[in-house]
């Protein structure tokens, strides 16, 4: 708070920087200790004898001849058929950002637009399902799909990250379709166009900051499902995030761990790039529904 | 708008959240009143030179028949609901019998699958939901008292453990908490002990994935909160400044009421949010000593031999319920307020 009047004593200056350094030491540290180790042999980033060799990369050096090596993710995205599964990824986050804000805009506006008592309703049930845990769902899909024999495939998947991100994408546009004036959709009906026209070439327009939330939080979603699409995608078309899983190894087989690490690199530098340039969208999505209480 | 252009603009998004949550909770429902078919034995005998032995297999070719003629299985009721895996009735009254001790009785029963994932679950929501809210309190705070110029970099720096999914946020924390990793090779070191590790304790693991879950979840808080901080009004805090209140008394009495309904706010997500707790524990490799409501449901669809529709059905269920009682408070103030308003 920077108030003209409140003068702060050095010995509280002090203090706050020292734990806002500390806090982004923990938030941060471990994305950077993970990406440097990225790029050494498994025997140095996972060292039984020493953990300094992580960073004076005395096997990486035995190994490969080079302090640092590109090994891991060479392998990991060949070998490892990692391009398959951010294939797989960029496929299914780009459907369901599509048709979850296509759904979603045309939902919420009605939602936005009715004074009727069932749009309250509605909105309420909207939460509940928010607040369904994502396995209780995939515990009601399974069975059906096997059944259908649906299982396994990409389109199915879509389809079910768009209706379990419809609750929240409707609660976002909703509180931001409410900060575009009625009066502005009523001129144009008035005018003569009808509803959708209106919604079409009036509201659309100034609601791309809203859209953009939204869609940014749509991908976020898809993008980082671990529970969707580990049990209902076949390992062929697993997502990065259950590929990334299965590279851990189980009782049965021998995992390989530094393809684990180079993939959760390679999975989350897009995401961190992305943030980084819309840090303003996903600020105002959080707080969308918060701020007004 | 009238009734029937809301219809059409509601349709598709309506029939999506009808047709993939409304309806498989129905089907949850369904099927955690079947459980899986036995397995069709019969007795095969072998003679050989010395004598005729009887001995009793699984007849593959029957038991694979009946799967496939009835596949959603046979009707339990709610069999599944009491049996041993879920809320164990027969086996806590045997206990209640049994033991000598309230202790005894407690320690028998959290050793049973359902409440010892219950437990673990509460216990999570318990310690991370507050802490939370605290430490993402502390952050907004101080975060706003920094140069609006590197705030921009700061609050990117903060957001990261959130934006990343759980998986790959507790690996990530995993593999330097590791007893191979930077942080538990030092810890061994520290407290002179080499076989520390996270697998070997299971008070450890606990606490590790408390951590892991305020790591994670603080940034939310934290986010909305900084929003929250920005909209406080400056006339009472000036005042108050004159007046001679201290900073904790600014805090307390001007800052804190006017972002109380934010505060209910994160609470009720984080709390919605920790109570589904289940990736972290893939993570960590914690199965061996912590397992969560959700975990259990995943652990029994990914079962080798056939997947345990039932079972996990029935978990989920009496998860959806567990939700419902959480929600319950909320919903109950929404309505009242809602009827009021009209």
């Amino acid at each position: 708070m920077e108030y003209g009047l409140d003068k702060r004593s050095n010995a509280l200056k002090i203090f706050n920087t020292t734990f806002i350094i500390v806090w982004l030491l923990v938030a941060c540290f471990p994305f950077i200790w993970t990406f440097w180790g990225s790029f050494k042999v498994r025997a140095d980033f996972f060292s039984r004898a020493d953990w300094w060799y992580a960073i004076t990369a005395f096997n990486t050096l035995l190994e490969t001849g080079g302090k640092f090596t590109t090994d891991a993710y060479s392998q990991a995205w060949t070998e490892g058929e990692f391009w398959k599964a951010s294939r797989n990824t960029v496929i299914v986050t780009f459907f369901v950002v599509t048709i979850s804000l296509f759904l979603g805009t045309l939902g919420a506006y009605a939602l936005s637009r009715s004074t009727r008592n069932y749009a309250f309703w509605i909105l309420i049930a909207a939460l509940i399902f928010r607040a369904m845990p994502h396995i209780t769902l995939v515990s009601g899909y399974l069975f059906p799909f096997f059944q259908l024999q649906i299982w396994g495939i990409l389109p199915t998947t879509i389809v079910v990250l768009v209706a379990i991100n419809q609750p929240f994408t409707l609660w976002l546009l909703y509180s931001f379709f409410k900060t575009v004036p009625k009066e502005l959709d009523e001129s144009a009906l008035i005018d003569g166009c009808s509803y959708f026209q209106a919604f079409r070439h009036i509201i659309m327009p100034v609601m791309w900051p809203g859209v953009i939330t939204a869609g940014l939080f749509s991908l976020m979603l898809a993008y980082n499902d671990f529970t969707v699409t580990a049990l209902l995608l076949n390992q062929e078309n697993h997502t990065m995030v259950p590929k990334i899983q299965s590279y851990l190894g189980t009782n049965q087989h021998e995992g390989n761990l530094m393809w684990a690490v180079s993939a959760v690199v390679s999975a989350t530098a897009p995401l961190f790039m992305l943030v980084m340039f819309f840090q303003r969208q996903v600020i105002s999505g959080l707080t969308a529904g918060a701020v007004k209480g | 708008m009238p009734n029937k252009t809301f219809f059409w603009f509601f349709l598709p998004t309506g029939l999506a959240m009808i047709l993939f949550i409304g309806l498989p909770i129905l089907s949850t429902g369904i099927q955690s009143f079947y459980a899986q078919h036995d397995q069709v034995v019969k007795e095969v005998k072998k003679c050989d030179p010395f004598g005729c032995t009887v001995s009793i297999v699984v007849d593959q070719e029957k038991t694979s028949k009946i799967r496939e003629e009835k596949p959603l299985g046979k009707f339990n009721g709610f069999g599944t609901y009491v049996d041993r895996n879920h809320l164990a009735i027969e086996e806590i009254a045997k206990f209640w019998n049994e033991t000598n001790s309230f202790g005894e009785f407690v320690d028998q029963v959290t050793n049973l699958p359902f409440y010892k994932a219950l437990i673990f679950t509460l216990t999570y929501c318990l310690f991370v939901t507050p802490n939370v809210l605290l430490l993402g309190f502390i952050i907004a705070l101080s975060l706003n008292a920094v140069t609006r110029r590197i705030r921009g970099p700061l609050i990117f720096g903060t957001i990261l453990p959130m934006i990343v999914t759980p998986l790959v946020g507790s690996l990530v924390l995993f593999w330097m908490i590791d007893a191979e990793g930077i942080i538990g090779a030092n810890l061994q070191m520290l407290m002179d002990d080499p076989y520390l590790s996270l697998k070997s304790s299971k008070t450890l693991t606990w606490i590790t994935i408390i951590i892991y879950g305020i790591w994670h979840h603080s940034p939310f808080a934290f986010v909305v909160f900084y929003a929250a901080l920005q909209t406080v009004p400056q006339e009472p805090v000036e005042a108050a400044i004159i007046d001679g209140a201290s900073r904790w008394q600014r805090v307390r009495h001007i800052v804190l009421p006017h972002i109380y309904p934010v505060v209910t706010f994160v609470a009720l997500i984080s709390l919605m949010d920790n109570f589904r707790v289940f990736e972290p524990i893939i993570g960590f490799s914690a199965e061996g000593s912590a397992q969560s409501l959700s975990w259990l449901i995943y652990d029994n669809l990914v079962n080798e031999e056939v997947i345990l529709f039932g079972s996990a059905a029935a978990t989920s269920m009496m998860t959806i319920v567990g939700i419902a009682i959480l929600l319950a408070p909320v919903l109950i103030r929404t309505w009242k307020e809602f009827r009021t308003a009209r």
